[in-house]
C-alpha cells in the first residue's frame, strides 16, 4: 500500500497514461467480452444455444441410485438412471407406463403349496409374488470409461496405478470411453447393491420384509468387506428371490403381496448398474478423486452428467447413446388446450444441454429469473405478491408485470401432507389407560381440530398456498374424495355447495365434554396447558407460535411452545415426550398406502420406530389397513379407505392440516412443462424456444450506462474541492495557516 | 529470534489440541453421533438398524474419550476422539459423512474464497489508509467533517443491505454486472467486481475511522513538527513518516487477517454463489457434519496462530526496536 502511495505521484505522465489506457481498455475487453448484455452470468459460448438454465440451492448429498432420496437429488439423478417403469407424463391420476422395461411386468402370485393363483385371489392368500420383468432390447448405456475396452477386448481402465490417476479430476478426463447395451444382470446387480453393507440403503430395511435373503446377503456382504477394504465383486453373491432369466428378462420374488412394489420400480433404487462401473470406481484411489458412483451416476438415461460441482454448478448433457423415446400423444383434457400435446411423437429428449447454478439465496435466484437467466423458478413468500395477484374471491392469478414478461403460472397440490400430531402415548391429549379417559382425550383432540382455522392459517401464513386437509390423502390420489362426500364431518358441514368449518361453539362444547369447559379442568379448576414441541424456524415458529396461541385463547386453554433444535425435537417425538408437534411428509408414490401407513400401528414412532409419530394405535384400522394395502384400486379397496378416514377423523390423532400447493413460473419460451412432483423425470418432455429467450434477455438487460457517468461526476465533484483545498494549502504561508493546522490537532 | 518462532510453534501445539477438544466437546454437546446417521441415512425410514449400521461404517460406534472395552493403549487410540481428531496434525481430513474427499474439497473452494478476499482486503486497506490519510490532511475542515459522518453512516448500515441494495441497484436495475455466479480464470473479474467494491464499501467506514484515530495520534507528535519544519510538503508528511510510524496498530489489526482470507466470507459468497469456504462449513454445520467442522476449525485456529506469529515478525520489520526473543 504505502508503495503505491508513493510512487504513483512518481510516475512519469506517459507512464501513468499507458496505466490507465491499459485499466479501460482491460474492462472494456471484459465487458466486451459480454456481448450485448453485460450481466449474463453464462459464458458467451452458450448463447443461442439448446440450454436449459436452472438452479439447485440444495446440494445433492447421493447420486448413488442405491443411496439417493431425495427431491432435491431427484432433480438429476432421474434424468440419467432410467428405472424399469416410469409415471406418464400427463395423464392423472398418476399412471404407471413401461420406462426402459419393453412392457409392464407379468405378475404370478403363489400360494404356499405352490399353487398359482387367480389375479383376484385375495392377499392373505399370497404366499409369494413374481414379477418378471423384460427390458427393451438395444438400449444402450452413455459413453463411459469403464466401458472403455483395449485393442484386446480386456477394460481399458482397470488396475490403474496411482500416477495413472494424478492428473484425473473428473470422469471426462478419461480419453477413452465405451458403452454396451442394457442387460437384466444389471438390474439384478442394483438390487443387491440394496444389501451393500457399505451403501447404506433408505430402503433396504424396507425391502428386506419382502425380498426373501436380502438380509442374509447382507450379513454375507458384511463379512465380505471387513475381509476385503476395496470393491466387493456382487457377481460371486446371489440373491435367491432375484435371477437373470435371459439376456433382458429377470425376475423379482417376493414375499406375500406387495402391489406398491410397482411404485418402487419406477424409482432409482431399481434401476440399472453395470458392475462395470462398481469395479471401475472401486479401484484405489478413485475414491480420493470423488471418483465414485456416488459422485458420477452411470445410465441409460435421456442425460448424462458431465460437470459435478456441487458448489457452483451441475451439467447435463444429452445421452448421444440414448434411446428412441417419444413425446406422449394422450393426457388430461386441458392438455390440448394447454398445448402439451403439441409435440406428439416427436424424438426426446429437446434439449441438449442442461446448467443448474447453486443459488443459496433466494433474492439472487428471483432476480436472475426476471431477467432471464433461469427458465423457470419457484414463488417464495418474499417475492410472492410481486409475482402472483389474490382476487377478491380468492382466485389466483399472474400480476401485471409477470404478464407483461410473458411469465407463465402453473400449480398443483403436492402429495404431501403438513399435520399438527397429538401424541397418544401423552396423558392429557393421548388419554391414557382407561375407556372413559381415552374418551375425554378424543374429545379434546377434535376439539383442538375444530378450533385451529386452517383456512386462516393457509391464508396467512402460506400466502394460500396449500388446500386444507381432510384427510391423510391428498386430493387427486387413489382414496381421496371430493366435493360433500370429502369433507371431515367432524370439522366441517357441507352449506352453499361448500365445506364450512364448524364454530367455535362446537368447540367449546367438545371440551366442555372432554372435561375442560372453559379451559379448565371440571373438578380442580386448574387450566388446561397444551405444549407445541417445534424446531427454531419449523411451522410452530414465533408469528406462527401468536398466531396458535392466539387460537387456543379463543377456547381458553393455555399454549406453551417449548422450542429445541432439530436433534433435540427428533428425540423428543422418538421417546414420546412431545405433545403437539408439526410433521409432514411427502409422499413416495401416488398409493394411499403411502399415506395412510403414518397412522399404522406397528410403525409407532415409540414402540417400533416407524414412521406413526403420533403412536396412534387402533387395531380394527391396523386390520384394514393390512386388507387394503394389498388390494387393487377399485370400489372395494374405497370403501375401506373410506372406513379408514372415517376411523381417523372421529379418533382425530391429527389435526389433518394442509396438502401444500407448489406454485411454479415459467417463462413463456419454455414448452411442455407440466407440474406434478410425482413425475421426476420431466426434463426430456421439456423444450425451449432460444432464439425467444435470446430476444428477451437483450431487451430486459440492456445495461443502464449513466450511473458511471454519474459516479465520475459525483467523483470529481468531491475531489475538486478537495483539490482545491490543497493547493491553497500548500501555498500558504506560516502566517496564513489556520491555527489548528499548526497546533496540529483536530 | 529463531528461538521465539520455533517457541511459538510449539505452543501452538497444546492450543490446536485444546481448539480440538473443544470443538470435539461442543459439537457432541448439540449432535450424538446417532443423530449424525439420522441426517445422513435420511429422517424418512432411517430405521435403528440402518443407523447403527452407518456408525459402524464410520467409526462412530465407539466411545467418545475412553475405551475401556480395548486394552493397552487402545484405551485412548480406539475412540472416537483420537481416531477422528487428532490426525488431524498429520494433514489428514480425511472424508466428509457423504464420503467426500475433505482436503480436495478445501483445495477446490479454496481459489474462489481468495478470489474475493485478496482483493477485498488489499482494495480495503488501500482505500482505507487513504482515505484516512485524507481526512487528517483535511481535519477541522468540512471535508473531515462529512467524511466522519460519512464513515458513521456507512459502518452504521448492515452489510446486507449494501450486498442487496447492490445487487439491486448495479447488476438489476443498471444491468452492469451478473447478479451472481463464479467463472475460472479472467471471466471471473465480471463475478467478482460487485461483490468486492460491496464488500469495500461496507467495510470502509469503520476502518478509516479507526485509521484516521491512529493517524491523529501520531500527528501531534514531535517528529511530525520537526518534519514540517524541515519545510517537507504535508503528503510527504503524512505518506512518509505518519503512516510509517502508525504502522505498529496497523499491522497488529491487518497481519493477523491474512492468512484467514483462506476461509472466505460467508454472506457474500452466499449471495454471490462464490463456491468458496466460507459457506462450507455452514452447510458442515447444518447437515452435522463433524468431519468437516472439525476440520475448518483447524485449519481456522491453524491460520490464526500463523497470523499471530507473522504479525510479531512484521513488527520486527517495521519497527527496529522490536526484538523478538
Amino acid at each position: 500500500m504505502r508503495l503505491l502511495s508513493f510512487r504513483l505521484p512518481a510516475l512519469r505522465r506517459p507512464v501513468l497514461f499507458r496505466a490507465r489506457f491499459g485499466a479501460f481498455a482491460c474492462a472494456g475487453l471484459l465487458l466486451g467480452g459480454c456481448g450485448p448484455v453485460w450481466n449474463d452470468p453464462y459464458p458467451a459460448g452458450e448463447r443461442g444455444q439448446n440450454i436449459l438454465y436452472s438452479a439447485f440451492t440444495e446440494r445433492p448429498k447421493h447420486l448413488d441410485p442405491v443411496q439417493s432420496y431425495s427431491e432435491d437429488e431427484a432433480t438429476f439423478l432421474y434424468q440419467i438412471v432410467e428405472p424399469p417403469l416410469q409415471y406418464h407424463y400427463l395423464k392423472r391420476p398418476y399412471a404407471l407406463e413401461p420406462g426402459v422395461a419393453a412392457e409392464m411386468p407379468r405378475l404370478r402370485r403363489y400360494d404356499a403349496a405352490g399353487r398359482l393363483l387367480p389375479e383376484t385371489a385375495e392377499a392373505a392368500r399370497v404366499a409369494k409374488s413374481v414379477y418378471e420383468i423384460r427390458i427393451r432390447p438395444g438400449v444402450m448405456y452413455q459413453p463411459h470409461p469403464a466401458f472403455a475396452r483395449a485393442d484386446d477386448g480386456t477394460p481399458r481402465y482397470l488396475s490403474m496405478a496411482p500416477e495413472d490417476l494424478r492428473k484425473i479430476r473428473g470422469v471426462g478426463d478419461f480419453v477413452e470411453t465405451g458403452t454396451r447395451e442394457l442387460e437384466a444382470a444389471d438390474f439384478v446387480h442394483q438390487i443387491k447393491r440394496l444389501a451393500h453393507p457399505r451403501l447404506h440403503s433408505p430402503i433396504f430395511e424396507l425391502m428386506a420384509e419382502y425380498l426373501p435373503g436380502l438380509k442374509e446377503l447382507q450379513a454375507r456382504l458384511a463379512d465380505e468387506a471387513k475381509r476385503t477394504p476395496g470393491w466387493i465383486d456382487l457377481t460371486r453373491f446371489e440373491l435367491p428371490g432375484v435371477e437373470v432369466v435371459d439376456r433382458h428378462t429377470y425376475r423379482i420374488t417376493l414375499k406375500g403381496a406387495y402391489p406398491q412394489f410397482l411404485f418402487w420400480l419406477s424409482m432409482p433404487f431399481f434401476g440399472p448398474v453395470p458392475p462395470e462401473a462398481d469395479r471401475f470406481f472401486g479401484q484405489p484411489g478413485m475414491a480420493e478423486r470423488n471418483l465414485t458412483l456416488d459422485w458420477w451416476p452411470v445410465g441409460t438415461g435421456p442425460y448424462m452428467l458431465v460437470e459435478n460441482n456441487p458448489n457452483a454448478r451441475m451439467v447435463l448433457v444429452r445421452n448421444p447413446n440414448y434411446r428412441t423415446d417419444a413425446y406422449p400423444c394422450e393426457g388430461e383434457a386441458a392438455d390440448r388446450e394447454a398445448g402439451l400435446l403439441a409435440d406428439c411423437g416427436k424424438p426426446m429428449p429437446f434439449i441438449d444441454k442442461v446448467v443448474f447454478s447453486r443459488e443459496r439465496e433466494g433474492i439472487p435466484y428471483w432476480n436472475k429469473f426476471l431477467q432471464g437467466y433461469y427458465d423457470a423458478s419457484g414463488v417464495s413468500s418474499d417475492n410472492f405478491d410481486q409475482a402472483v395477484s389474490m382476487t377478491s374471491t380468492g382466485e389466483v392469478s399472474l400480476s401485471d408485470e409477470m404478464e407483461a414478461r410473458g411469465i407463465r403460472l402453473l400449480t398443483s397440490v403436492s402429495p404431501s401432507i403438513f399435520y399438527l400430531g397429538f401424541n397418544m402415548l401423552d396423558p392429557v391429549v393421548g388419554g391414557g389407560d382407561t375407556r372413559e379417559r381415552r374418551e375425554r382425550a378424543r374429545k379434546l383432540r377434535q376439539a383442538v381440530s375444530v378450533a385451529l382455522d386452517m383456512e386462516e392459517f393457509v391464508s396467512i401464513f402460506l400466502n394460500g398456498r396449500g388446500v386444507p386437509a381432510m384427510s391423510p390423502i391428498p386430493p387427486g390420489m387413489f382414496g381421496a374424495r371430493e366435493g360433500e362426500a370429502g369433507i371431515n364431518p367432524v370439522i366441517y358441514e357441507w352449506r352453499d355447495g361448500q365445506p364450512r368449518r364448524r364454530g367455535l361453539d362446537v368447540a367449546r362444547r367438545l371440551l366442555a365434554e372432554a372435561g375442560w369447559p372453559e379451559g379448565r379442568n371440571a373438578k380442580t379448576g386448574e387450566p388446561l396447558i397444551l405444549n407445541l414441541d417445534t424446531t427454531p424456524g419449523g411451522l410452530g415458529d414465533k408469528s406462527r407460535s401468536d398466531w396458535l396461541a392466539k387460537q387456543f385463547r379463543e377456547l381458553g386453554v393455555q399454549f406453551v411452545v417449548r422450542p429445541s433444535d432439530f436433534n433435540r425435537f427428533q428425540d423428543k417425538v422418538r421417546q414420546g415426550n412431545a405433545q403437539l408437534f408439526f410433521f409432514g411428509w411427502n409422499a413416495d408414490y401416488p398409493d394411499p398406502e403411502n399415506m395412510l401407513f403414518l397412522l399404522y400401528g406397528p410403525q409407532g414412532k415409540v414402540k417400533f420406530q416407524g414412521q406413526n409419530a403420533s403412536n396412534y394405535e387402533n387395531p380394527e384400522y391396523d386390520r384394514l389397513f393390512e386388507r387394503m394395502k394389498a388390494m387393487p384400486d377399485g370400489p372395494e379397496r374405497q370403501q375401506i379407505i373410506d372406513r379408514m378416514v372415517g376411523m381417523l377423523r372421529e379418533d382425530a390423532p391429527w389435526l389433518f392440516g394442509f396438502h401444500p400447493k407448489s406454485y411454479s413460473l415459467q417463462h413463456g419460451w419454455v414448452h411442455n412443462r407440466k407440474p406434478g412432483n410425482i413425475v421426476r423425470n420431466t426434463l426430456k418432455y421439456q423444450r425451449i424456444d432460444v432464439a425467444r429467450r435470446e430476444a428477451a434477455r437483450a431487451e430486459w438487460n440492456r445495461p443502464v450506462l449513466w450511473p458511471l457517468f454519474l459516479l465520475a461526476l459525483l467523483l470529481a465533484a468531491i475531489v475538486a474541492p478537495a483539490v482545491r483545498h490543497w493547493r491553497r494549502h500548500e501555498r500558504a504561508t506560516a502566517a496564513a495557516t489556520p491555527a489548528a493546522d499548526v497546533r496540529g490537532g483536530r | 529470534m529463531f528461538a521465539y518462532l520455533v517457541r511459538r510453534a510449539l505452543y501452538a501445539i497444546p492450543i490446536l489440541i485444546g481448539v480440538n477438544l473443544l470443538t470435539f466437546v461442543l459439537f457432541f454437546v448439540v449432535n450424538s453421533p446417532d443423530d449424525m446417521a439420522r441426517m445422513q441415512v435420511g429422517v424418512k425410514r432411517a430405521t435403528p438398524e440402518a443407523i447403527e449400521r452407518w456408525k459402524v461404517e464410520r467409526g462412530y460406534d465407539k466411545p467418545m474419550f475412553y475405551n475401556p472395552t480395548a486394552s493397552g493403549s487402545a484405551r485412548v487410540t480406539d475412540t472416537i476422539f483420537f481416531s477422528k481428531s487428532l490426525r488431524m496434525f498429520a494433514f489428514d481430513f480425511g472424508s466428509a459423512d457423504d464420503g467426500r474427499d475433505i482436503a480436495r474439497e478445501i483445495r477446490e473452494r479454496m481459489g474462489p474464497s481468495l478470489a474475493i478476499a485478496l482483493p477485498t482486503f488489499l482494495l480495503g486497506l488501500y482505500a482505507a489508509i487513504s482515505m484516512a490519510l485524507l481526512l487528517v490532511f483535511f481535519r477541522a475542515t468540512y471535508l473531515d467533517f462529512w467524511g466522519v459522518v460519512g464513515c458513521v453512516a456507512m459502518m452504521s448500515i448492515s452489510s446486507l443491505f449494501y450486498i442487496i441494495g447492490g445487487q439491486w441497484l448495479v447488476s438489476k436495475l443498471w444491468s452492469l454486472v451478473p447478479i451472481s455466479g463464479y467463472a475460472s480464470g479472467l471471466d471471473a473479474t465480471r463475478f467478482l467486481v460487485l461483490p468486492v467494491a460491496i464488500s469495500v464499501l461496507a467495510g470502509v467506514g469503520s476502518s478509516v475511522r479507526w485509521y484516521r484515530t491512529i493517524f491523529l495520534e501520531e500527528i501531534s507528535k514531535d517528529y511530525v513538527r520537526t518534519a514540517r519544519a524541515k519545510g517537507l510538503s504535508e503528503l510527504r508528511v503524512l505518506f512518509r513518516h505518519v503512516l510509517k510510524n502508525a504502522m505498529i496498530p496497523i499491522l497488529t489489526g491487518v497481519v493477523v487477517v491474512i492468512p484467514l482470507l483462506f476461509m472466505g466470507s460467508l454472506l457474500v459468497e452466499s449471495f454471490f454463489a462464490i463456491p468458496g469456504l466460507g459457506s462450507y462449513t455452514i452447510d458442515a454445520i447444518n447437515a452435522q457434519d463433524f468431519a468437516v467442522v472439525r476440520a475448518m476449525v483447524f485449519i481456522g485456529s491453524l491460520l490464526y496462530i500463523v497470523g499471530l506469529i507473522l504479525t510479531d515478525i512484521s513488527y520486527v520489520l517495521v519497527d527496529p526496536r522490536v526484538r523478538l526473543e
